[in-house]
C-alpha cells in the first residue's frame, strides 16, 4: 500500500486540521431507491468482523498461560541466611529468599513478631490486640473493622464482625487472620486456646519447636507483653518467625 | 520472574514447519470455537501439551495412596527439605486430570493444602499456590469449585508485597473465574472488585499483567453487564486502566494490551460508556492509537497488533456514544494525526496481520460519518488514493472503503469536487463488476453521489460503458431499483 510521503511527517506534526470544507446537501441524496446515511456504527462483542482479532487473542493468552505454568528459574547463589533477628532459615535462591521476606518480616508486628500478609490486616492486628485506646473506645463504639478490603462496616465486638465476614462476605469460619484474642499466653500447640490468632501458623504442626524450651512458659496477657520483649534476641524458634525485639519491622503508628 | 513472551521452552525441539503447523491448528480450534460461542472457555486457554515437549509433562499420574503420602509429608515432615519435594511431586502429579480428581475426591486434602499455603513457611506456601495453581487449570467446573476454600486467602494475599506469589494468585484467580460461575458469585461478596482496585497499584509490570488477565476474565462472563460491570466502574479500576494506558516512556505494552481487552469489554457491555469518556477514554485511546502508529514504523517490536486491535475497537465503539456528539465533538475528533496514524496502521496490518484492515476501516467510518473536518482530511492528505488501493481486497474490504467514501461524498459538491476527476470512478466500474451484492449495492450508493454533486462526472462514466456495466445487475432482485434509477440519471441527467 502507497502511502503519500508526507504522512508520516504530518503525525509527528502538530495536532488540528485544516478547516473544513463546506457541507451542502441536496434532499436528493440518499433518497428512495437509494438508502445510504452516514453513520457511525456499533458493533457487539460477538460481531463476526471481530472473529480474528479474538482469535489472535486467544493463541497469545495460550502462550501466556503456558509459560506461567512452568516453573521459574530460580538465581542460584551460596546458601545465606536470613538476617532478621531470631530468624536462622537458610536459602540457597534469592527469589525464595525474597518470597520469605515478604511473607514474614514484611509485615510483622514489632510488639509480639507475629506475621500478617499486608499491611491491611497488620494494622488492625495492632489496633485490636496492642492498643489500649482501642480497648476503651471498644466499650462505648463499634471499633471492630470489616477485614474485607473496601468494606467500611464496623462492628461491637470481634465475633459480630466474623460472623458479618461469613454471612456477607462468604468467608470461612475459620479465616486465619481473624481469629479472636485470647488471654492465654504463646500457643502449645493443639491446644484449645489457639493463640496463634492473626499469625501465619502451619496447621496441624506438632508443637512448635522452641530451641529453648526454657524460654517461653505461658503468662497472663499484662505479663506476656512485657515477657516477649524480654526473650533473647539469640533464641531462634526455628519455624522462621521474628520473636526478637530487634526486629527491624517497626511500626509506630500507634505507639 | 515468569519469562515473557517469545520463549516456550517446551518447543525449542521442534521444527519451524511443525511449530506452524501446530499454531494452524490452534487457530482452526479457536475459530470454530468462537462460532459456537464457546470461546470464554478454560479449555481453550491452555495449549494442549504435546507429547514430546519437556521434561514437565514426564510426571505421572499419582494414586491415591501416593496424593496422601505426598499430602501428608508436605505437613508433617520434619525436614524442611523433604516437605518442599512433596509438595513438588504432588504439584508435578497434577498436571493430570487423574490426579485432580484423586486429590479434590480425597477428604481433607483441599483443607491440608490451605494450611499449607497459610503456613508460615514461606517455600512450602509458594508451592502449595502452585499446586493450587495446577488445579485451576482444570476443565472441570468441581475441581474449581473444590479450590472456593482457598479463594479468600488469594484475595487477601493480593495486598502482600511478594509481586510474584502476587502475579501466581491473581492467573490463578483468573483461571478459576471463567470456568466457573459458582466461584464468581463467591469472589464478588468476598471482595474482588476492591482487591484488584489495591493491587492495580502495584508498580510490577508481572503482577499489573496477570491483574489484567485476571480482570479481563472477570469482564467476559455472561452475567458480568448486571453483576460485575456496574461495580467496576464505580471503584477507581477505570482510572488506573486508562493511566496504565497513556503513551509515553512508562507504557508497557504487555500491561497495556491487558487493560485495552477489559476496556473492550467494558465498553460493549454498554453500562456506562459516558463514565468512561468523561474519565478521558477518547483522549486516551486516540493519543494511544498516535504512539502505535509511529511506534510501527520505529521498531520491530512484536506484538504491536496485538495493541492495536482493542484500541481500534475501544474507540471505534465509544465514537458511537450519543455522549461524543453532546461533547460537541472533542479535539481528539478534529485532529487529522488520527487520520494519518490509521492510515499508517493500515499498511502496517497489511504486513501483519491483514484480517485486521476491517476493523480498521470500521474505525475510519465511525471517525468519518458525521465529522467534515476529518473527512476533508482524508482529501487533503491525499488519502483517496490509498484508500481505492484495499478495494481488491476482499468483498467485506470492499464495502467498507465504498462507504467511507460515501461518507466523504454525501457532504456535497465541495467534497465530490474532489474526487473526481480522479481514479475513484475506473475504480467503481471495477467493483460494478463484481457479483457480490453489498458491494454492487455499496456502490450505486457512491455512484448516486457523485452523479447528484458532481454531473461532469456522467459523461465520463458513459464513456467508460458504464451502462453496460449497470445492465449486469438489473435483474437483480436488490439491485434492480437502484440501477434503473442510475440509468436514468446517466440518460437524462
Amino acid at each position: 500500500m502507497l502511502l503519500p510521503g508526507a504522512l508520516r511527517a504530518r503525525l509527528a506534526g502538530t495536532p488540528g486540521a485544516a478547516e473544513p470544507l463546506p457541507v451542502e446537501r441536496d434532499p436528493a441524496a440518499g433518497a428512495a431507491p437509494f438508502r445510504f446515511v452516514a453513520r457511525p456504527v456499533r458493533l457487539p462483542r460477538e460481531h463476526e468482523l471481530f472473529e480474528d482479532g479474538d482469535v489472535q487473542r486467544h493463541l497469545y493468552l495460550q502462550d501466556v498461560l503456558t509459560q506461567v505454568a512452568e516453573e521459574p528459574e530460580r538465581s542460584r547463589v551460596p546458601e545465606f541466611t536470613c538476617q532478621v533477628a531470631g530468624c536462622c532459615q537458610v536459602f540457597a535462591a534469592l527469589e525464595d529468599y525474597q518470597h520469605h521476606y515478604n511473607m514474614l518480616h514484611g509485615n510483622a508486628c514489632s510488639l509480639c513478631s507475629r506475621a500478617f500478609p499486608s499491611g491491611h490486616l497488620l494494622d488492625a492486628h495492632i489496633l485490636e490486640w496492642h492498643d489500649s485506646l482501642f480497648q476503651i473506645l471498644a466499650e462505648r463504639q463499634d471499633m471492630y473493622q470489616c477485614l474485607v478490603e473496601g468494606c467500611p462496616e464496623k462492628f461491637k465486638t470481634s465475633r459480630d464482625r466474623k460472623d458479618h465476614m461469613v454471612r456477607f462476605h462468604l468467608y470461612p469460619v475459620d479465616f486465619r487472620f481473624d481469629k479472636p484474642k485470647t488471654n492465654k499466653g504463646p500457643a502449645m500447640r493443639g491446644s484449645e486456646a489457639d493463640l496463634s490468632a492473626a499469625a501465619l501458623v502451619d496447621e496441624g504442626d506438632v508443637m512448635e519447636v522452641c530451641s529453648d524450651p526454657a524460654a517461653a512458659p505461658p503468662a497472663p496477657v499484662g505479663e506476656r507483653r512485657t515477657y516477649s520483649h524480654r526473650v533473647p534476641s539469640t533464641i531462634c524458634f526455628g519455624q522462621g518467625a521474628s520473636r526478637g525485639f530487634k526486629s527491624t519491622q517497626k511500626k509506630n503508628k500507634h505507639h | 520472574m515468569w519469562s515473557r513472551y517469545p520463549r516456550r521452552p517446551g518447543l525449542v525441539a521442534c521444527g519451524v514447519e511443525e511449530l506452524r503447523r501446530r499454531r494452524r491448528e490452534r487457530e482452526a480450534a479457536l475459530r470454530k470455537a468462537r462460532r459456537e460461542q464457546q470461546l470464554v472457555s478454560k479449555r481453550l486457554l491452555r495449549e494442549e501439551a504435546p507429547e514430546e515437549a519437556g521434561g514437565e509433562c514426564a510426571a505421572a499420574v499419582l494414586g491415591e495412596a501416593e496424593v496422601q503420602q505426598f499430602l501428608r509429608l508436605a505437613q508433617r515432615g520434619t525436614e524442611e527439605k523433604e516437605r518442599e519435594k512433596a509438595l513438588v511431586s504432588l504439584r508435578q502429579g497434577l498436571q493430570h486430570p487423574e490426579t485432580q480428581q484423586i486429590f479434590i475426591r480425597l477428604e481433607g486434602s483441599m483443607r491440608t493444602l490451605v494450611g499449607l499455603l497459610t503456613s508460615n513457611r514461606a517455600l512450602l506456601q509458594l508451592e502449595a499456590a502452585r499446586c493450587l495453581h495446577e488445579l485451576s487449570h482444570s476443565e472441570q467446573s468441581a475441581v474449581a469449585e473444590a479450590c472456593l476454600p482457598a479463594t479468600s486467602y488469594l484475595l487477601t494475599y493480593l495486598s502482600g508485597h511478594s509481586s510474584d506469589f502476587i502475579e501466581l494468585c491473581l492467573y490463578t484467580l483468573g483461571n478459576l473465574i471463567v470456568e466457573s460461575e459458582v466461584v464468581r458469585r463467591q469472589l464478588l461478596p468476598q471482595g474482588i472488585v476492591p482487591a484488584l482496585a489495591a493491587c492495580i497499584q502495584s508498580p510490577h509490570v508481572a503482577v499489573l499483567e496477570a491483574l489484567g488477565y485476571a480482570l479481563s476474565q472477570l469482564l467476559q462472563a455472561k452475567e458480568a453487564p448486571e453483576k460485575i460491570i456496574p461495580s467496576i466502574l464505580d471503584s477507581l479500576l477505570p482510572q488506573h486502566m486508562l493511566r496504565l494506558m497513556q503513551p509515553g516512556p512508562k507504557l508497557n505494552p504487555g500491561v497495556a494490551v491487558e487493560f485495552a481487552w477489559c476496556l473492550h469489554y467494558i465498553i460493549c457491555s454498554q453500562v456506562n460508556n459516558t463514565l468512561l469518556i468523561t474519565h478521558g477514554a477518547l483522549s486516551t485511546l486516540g493519543m494511544l492509537l498516535l504512539d502505535l502508529a509511529g511506534a510501527v514504523q520505529r521498531t520491530e517490536e512484536a506484538g504491536l497488533e496485538l495493541l492495536a486491535c482493542p484500541v481500534l475497537r475501544c474507540l471505534s465503539n465509544l465514537l458511537t456514544e450519543v455522549a461524543v456528539e453532546a461533547m460537541g465533538g472533542q479535539m481528539q475528533l478534529k485532529d487529522e494525526r488520527i487520520v494519518a496514524a490509521l492510515f499508517i496502521l493500515f499498511q502496517f496490518f497489511l504486513q501483519k496481520q491483514p484480517s485486521l484492515l476491517p476493523e480498521g476501516l470500521w474505525l475510519l467510518n465511525n471517525l468519518t460519518a458525521n465529522n467534515p473536518t476529518l473527512c476533508t482530511s482524508l482529501l487533503s492528505l491525499d488519502l483517496i488514493e490509498p484508500l481505492l488501493q484495499l478495494l481488491p481486497l476482499s468483498n467485506v474490504v470492499s464495502v467498507l472503503v465504498l462507504t467511507v467514501l460515501c461518507n466523504v461524498a454525501e457532504k456535497g459538491p465541495a467534497y465530490c469536487r474532489q474526487l473526481w476527476p480522479g481514479p475513484l470512478l475506473s475504480c467503481l466500474l471495477n467493483t460494478l463488476a463484481l457479483s457480490d451484492t453489498e458491494v454492487v449495492g455499496q456502490s450505486l450508493e457512491l455512484l448516486q453521489l457523485l452523479f447528484l454533486y458532481r454531473p461532469e462526472a456522467v459523461q465520463a462514466f458513459l464513456q467508460q460503458s458504464g451502462l453496460q456495466a449497470l445492465e449486469r445487475h438489473q435483474e437483480e432482485a436488490q439491485l434492480q431499483d437502484r440501477v434503473h434509477a442510475l440509468q436514468q440519471i446517466a440518460l437524462h441527467g
